[in-house]
């Protein structure tokens, strides 16, 4: 995987507690609903976020804010 | 074992009771007697019309048998996954009917026993187990005959163990059974790794459920060809259903996968009054309206296109007597107190639409901001939870909305239709408030 690549980005939803810190820090991709749950715009950070993604998951207190090279969607069957 | 001889094998089941054929003529649990004379002995690997394991996958393939747990996931695709994994590998039998709407496991496990158990057996060959765990409800009383099963069988070439799993609704879906099994906390877990990769004791696992099995059972006796002789072409072969609401005979009936509803409703003796929507799909299904779910055949694909889910195949008529938003905000009551409790988007979520939903009921807000707040919601909720419980309820929720589109201006206009008050129809639980 290249460095160029985007990152995928997703939230353990299990073990998010709803501190918010990443919609704080990543106003572009993530909102909070109602309850004050991450949601997510889109699950892959453009390059130019990257820097603020990271900040994102490394602030989050549960880390349930994950980054990963490369999109992988979670599959459902 | 009980080495059974390798006579010939009787001729199998024509029509629609397959699975049931064993008792059939008795109307009462099938002994191993009753079930060698009724399906034959259990070919062993050379002797079957498969060769080896990697056959016996392959005829489960040819048959296009899919998962009957409520997903449909094809049957052979899982075994495959779980035979390739690194480790000894598991079986694991789901016998839970974690959907309060499905009866169909007990009615299995009590009648047709040893169709489950050789299904058990089977998969254990197909993926190189000598352990597998058939999961049942706690303290039910059907489980006495899976025991005395057992007991006839001795199987000596696999270890074969009854766990009693909580009557949760979440509790048997594929990765909080396995939670239970390991650490005695039947929630779900974040997925992947899935069981088939890491499960039970950290091994792969096959997780299917006792009707999947059961079926494999009779293919791997008559082959993939018979198999596909009924049903539906992507969804090959019968499945029980489980028919509630305003009919002559609920309960559970055997048919075949493809049959329109309004043929599955006339197995379980026909409409007992004049309906308005059939339920399909158990809690986390949604609902159809009575004319097309009339000509709707029964197999995931068509379900979909509908805008449901087969799911376990449990049906539920709903009488033109009956309120459908009013049964619909007793069912996401239920669902709601279900949740386990983990995700934020489960956990307050449902209770927020159900409560939006009991307000439309009472007529509480004639202002209709209450019906937007719970159109927002629903699709706030989806697809943000470790399992699929909230994306049930919200779909169970958003079809409400559709069908009774009309119930529901009467009842902000403060207009509730008389049976609102007496929801009755669907089958959640006595205690949900």
């Amino acid at each position: 995987m290249s460095e160029d690549a985007g990152l995928g980005m997703e939230v353990d939803p299990i073990m998010c507690r709803a501190h918010g810190l990443c919609a704080e820090l990543l106003p572009e991709l993530i909102l909070l609903d109602e309850w004050g749950y991450p949601q997510l715009a889109s699950q892959e950070v453009p390059t130019s976020l990257q820097a603020e993604a990271q900040a994102a998951a490394t602030a989050c207190p549960t880390l349930a804010l994950r980054l990963s090279a490369g999109k992988e969607a979670n599959p459902r069957s | 074992m009980t080495a059974p001889g390798p006579g010939p094998l009787p001729d199998p089941p024509t029509g629609s009771v397959r699975l049931l054929a064993g008792s059939a003529g008795s109307g009462s649990p099938a002994g191993f007697a009753d079930h060698l004379a009724r399906y034959g002995p259990l070919p062993a690997d050379s002797a079957g019309p498969w060769d080896g394991p990697a056959g016996l996958i392959d005829a489960v393939d040819r048959s296009g048998l899919r998962g009957r747990g409520g997903a449909g996931f094809p049957t052979s695709r899982k075994l495959t996954a779980v035979a390739t994994g690194r480790g000894r590998p598991v079986v694991v039998a789901n016998g839970c009917d974690g959907d309060p709407a499905t009866a169909k496991d007990a009615m299995l496990l009590e009648f047709a026993p040893h169709l489950v158990i050789d299904g058990v057996l089977l998969a254990c060959r197909a993926v190189g187990a000598d352990e597998a765990v058939i999961c049942v409800g706690e303290g039910e009383e059907h489980t006495r005959y899976l025991h005395a099963a057992l007991d006839a069988r001795r199987p000596d070439d696999v270890a074969v163990r009854t766990v009693e799993v909580p009557h949760r609704f979440v509790a048997s879906e594929e990765s909080a059974l396995v939670n239970f099994l390991n650490r005695g906390d039947a929630r779900p877990t974040v997925t992947p790794p899935r069981p088939a990769e890491r499960g039970v004791g950290g091994r792969p696992t096959l997780v299917d459920n006792v009707e999947t099995l059961a079926h494999m059972a009779l293919i791997a006796r008559f082959g993939p060809d018979w198999y596909r002789e009924a049903g539906a072409p992507a969804s090959p072969g019968t499945t029980l259903a489980t028919i509630g609401g305003a009919v002559h005979r609920p309960g559970v009936h055997e048919v075949e996968l493809g049959t329109p509803v309004g043929r599955v409703l006339a197995a379980a003796g026909g409409e007992s009054e004049a309906l308005q929507a059939v339920q399909i799909g158990g809690l986390g299904g949604s609902w159809v309206s009575i004319e097309q779910a009339r000509l709707l055949p029964l197999t995931h694909e068509d379900c979909r296109a509908a805008g449901t889910v087969m799911g376990t195949a449990a049906l539920v008529a709903l009488p033109e007597r009956a309120c459908g938003l009013a049964e619909t905000a007793r069912a996401l009551r239920y669902l709601a107190a279900e949740s386990a409790g983990q995700c934020g988007p489960c956990m307050f979520g449902l209770p927020a639409i159900a409560d939006d939903m009991a307000d439309l009921v009472r007529g509480a807000d004639r202002s209709g901001a209450t019906l937007d707040r719970l159109h927002k919601r629903l699709t706030t909720i989806v697809g943000r939870g470790a399992c699929a419980h909230p994306d049930g309820a919200a779909r169970l929720a958003a079809a409400a909305l559709r069908v009774f589109a009309d119930d529901i201006d009467c009842h902000i206009a403060g207009l509730p239709c008389p049976w609102a008050r007496s929801a009755r129809w669907m089958p959640v639980p006595e205690e949900t408030p």
